[in-house]
């Protein structure tokens, strides 16, 4: 089996967020990054159990991004992916990063593209739906338990209050949501052979972005709060009646 | 021109959270000069009632049994063609999430998913919606002839603004599914948490599984969901569809309580969009009292019970 991973990175969550440029860019100075969780923990550990349960089969990982990125690439190499591929660009929009991923995974014929359900920062879950559109491919979101038969796979996904199992056959595209693997920390070993994995890099192909940022806001800050004698709590519940209005 | 809004009914219901779609829709359509038309597929009640919050007319696309975004697309689609619509609204739901990017690429249509205030059509077409876990919101503008937006829960209450409408029969065509839906398992009685209004939440605090009676409890009695930090799910303490975060479910209740939870920023993430937020936790120094409307600084063992109590007072005499 082929398989395709789309990792993104995102900063790093406890990184302090702000902005340059009148407020129109986000400043990158000082955050660092990590890979997006939902890529790592679950959509590229999946793929390469997929990998290792078949004893065949190849975990390719795809990027979208500029050189800054090879450091996370390479972690994922690290983890166990067998080569990485970047599309040399800064990722302008949603649809943009989908493209450029759809025209590679359509020159080499991936079985099964897995994303992350979505990314930490803009918290999108656009780009999986959008691939399998440029594909032509099922889309499965939010996929937590994920098992091949052959060429059938048999996936779990959240929907709101429960969860769905259906089957598919290859082709398709699923993203990947909590449950699907558990987090592997590379090793010694894996950080090793990473360095000898092959990283292609790629030029992206033409598009026109039809989204941009116009600026960032910060949101209002809070009211400090309003502290109630934990000995009574008819104070609070009147507080959430009459004054928050709420109950 | 129209702005069509995709009214989604798994089970053939349509929820709150749609006609909250639907009347952000139906106000885009006015602040652009033009209609709002609904669109539901596969066998739905109660359709015509979103003429109430908005919808001139609503159409249903029969003969569909299972949701797959490939074939939800381009029957979305075509219905754009139909309509002549240029803004496509839909639910950020799970099914909404997976078609609002797809149908972007279909269409070549700029998308914003999870927007929670309306658009500016001022000049241009620019929307906003939160992003890096809450700390910033970001404004987008849309520059393709079509846009397509999705919703977030409890973003704007459903307003009624009008009157029932007779639902049309669309004809389109329906590309047979390439999934095969096996089951779909869901908990009976209680609101889903993205849906919910009142959230009950805990975590660490409660020390292990056997103490959440008291949660369960005040949940009951207040009619909320329960849901959990993430700790608590990875220990199996709590089923994993109840934590909420950047990593669990993002929601934004009327009502949050926090019980025993530090507010890390990874969980503020995803619930300090909540209009009241109420955090009970014996440490004064929890980072959770920054982000509280409402704060308790106790022993949550001692200060639940007396909530339930009070709680159960106010129905009493409320009833
Ligand atoms: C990439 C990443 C993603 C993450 N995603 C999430 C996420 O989505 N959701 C999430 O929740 N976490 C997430 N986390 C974990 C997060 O950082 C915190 O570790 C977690 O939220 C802490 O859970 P907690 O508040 O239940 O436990 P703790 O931090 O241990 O807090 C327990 C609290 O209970 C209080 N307490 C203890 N006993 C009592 C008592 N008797 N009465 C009253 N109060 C009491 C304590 O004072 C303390 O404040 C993520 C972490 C990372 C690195
Ligand atoms: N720049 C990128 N390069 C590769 N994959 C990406 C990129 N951005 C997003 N993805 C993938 O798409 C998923 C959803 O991203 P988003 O739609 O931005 O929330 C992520 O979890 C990644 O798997």
């Amino acid at each position: 089996m082929n398989l395709l991973v789309c990792i993104s990175k995102t900063p790093e969550t406890t990184a302090k967020i702000s902005f340059k440029d009148n407020d129109t860019a986000f400043n990158a100075d000082g955050v660092s990054y990590i890979m997006n969780p939902y890529d790592e923990w679950y959509a590229l550990v999946r793929a390469i159990e997929l990998k290792e349960k078949l004893g065949a089969g190849k975990v390719t990982i795809i990027n979208v991004g500029p050189a800054a990125n090879d450091t996370v690439i390479r972690k994922g190499l690290a983890i166990g992916a067998d080569e990485a591929v970047r599309i040399n660009m800064e990722p302008a929009s949603a649809l943009n990063t989908a493209f450029q991923i759809a025209e590679y995974a359509k020159a080499n014929a991936f079985d099964v593209v897995f994303t992350g359900k979505e990314t930490i920062d803009y918290n999108g879950a656009e780009v999986g739906a959008m691939v399998a559109e440029y594909l032509d491919m099922p889309f499965i979101s939010f996929g937590t338990n994920l098992e091949m038969n052959g060429n059938t796979a048999t996936i779990s996904r959240d929907i709101e209050g429960g969860e769905e199992v259906l089957d598919v056959a290859t082709p398709f595209v699923v993203s990947a949501a909590k449950g699907m693997a558990e987090q592997r920390i590379p090793n010694m070993r894996g950080i090793m052979m990473a360095k000898r994995k092959p990283l292609n890099v790629v030029e992206p192909a033409a598009f026109t972005d039809n989204v941009k940022v116009v600026n960032y806001t910060l949101p209002a800050a809070k009211s400090s709060v309003k502290l109630v004698d934990p000995e009574n709590m008819d104070e609070l519940v009147r507080l959430l009646h009459e004054e928050a209005k709420i109950i | 021109m129209s702005v069509l809004v995709f009214a989604e009914s798994p089970g053939g219901k349509i929820k709150k959270a749609v006609l909250e779609t639907v009347t952000y829709a139906a106000k885009t359509a006015a602040a652009l000069g033009t209609d709002c038309i609904a669109l539901t597929i596969g066998n739905t009640t109660d359709a015509g009632q979103l003429g109430k919050y908005g919808a001139s007319k609503v159409y249903n696309v029969a003969g569909v049994s299972h949701f797959d975004s490939q074939m939800f697309t381009s029957i979305i689609a075509e219905a754009v063609g139909k309509t002549g619509a240029d803004v496509v609204i839909l639910s950020n739901s799970s099914s909404g999430k997976s078609l609002t990017g797809r149908l972007a690429a279909k269409l070549n249509a700029g998308c914003i998913s999870g927007v929670n205030s309306l658009p500016d059509v001022s000049a241009g077409f620019k929307v906003k919606k939160n992003v890096f876990s809450g700390k910033s919101i970001a404004q987008f503008e849309i520059t393709s002839p079509v846009k397509i937006l999705s919703v977030m829960g409890n973003s704007i209450p459903p307003e009624e603004s009008g009157a029932a409408v007779e639902v049309e029969a669309m004809e389109v065509a329906i590309p047979a599914s390439r999934i095969t839906v096996k089951e779909v398992k869901t908990v009976d009685g209680v609101v889903p948490l993205p849906e919910a209004e009142l959230v009950v939440s805990a975590g660490r605090g409660m020390k292990g599984p056997e103490n959440w009676g008291i949660i369960e409890e005040l949940a009951k009695v207040l009619g909320a969901t329960t849901a959990s930090s993430r700790p608590v799910a990875d220990m199996g303490w709590r089923p994993h569809h109840e934590h909420v975060g950047q990593t669990g479910v993002a929601i934004r209740p009327n009502l949050y309580i926090a019980i025993g939870i530090s507010g890390a920023i990874q969980h503020l993430a995803g619930v300090n969009s909540s209009k009241v937020i109420v955090v009970i936790n014996k440490d004064p120094e929890a980072p959770f009292f920054k982000a509280a409307d409402y704060g308790v600084q106790g022993d949550l063992f001692d200060v639940v019970p007396r909530l339930i109590e009070s709680f159960k007072k106010y129905k009493a005499a409320n009833n």
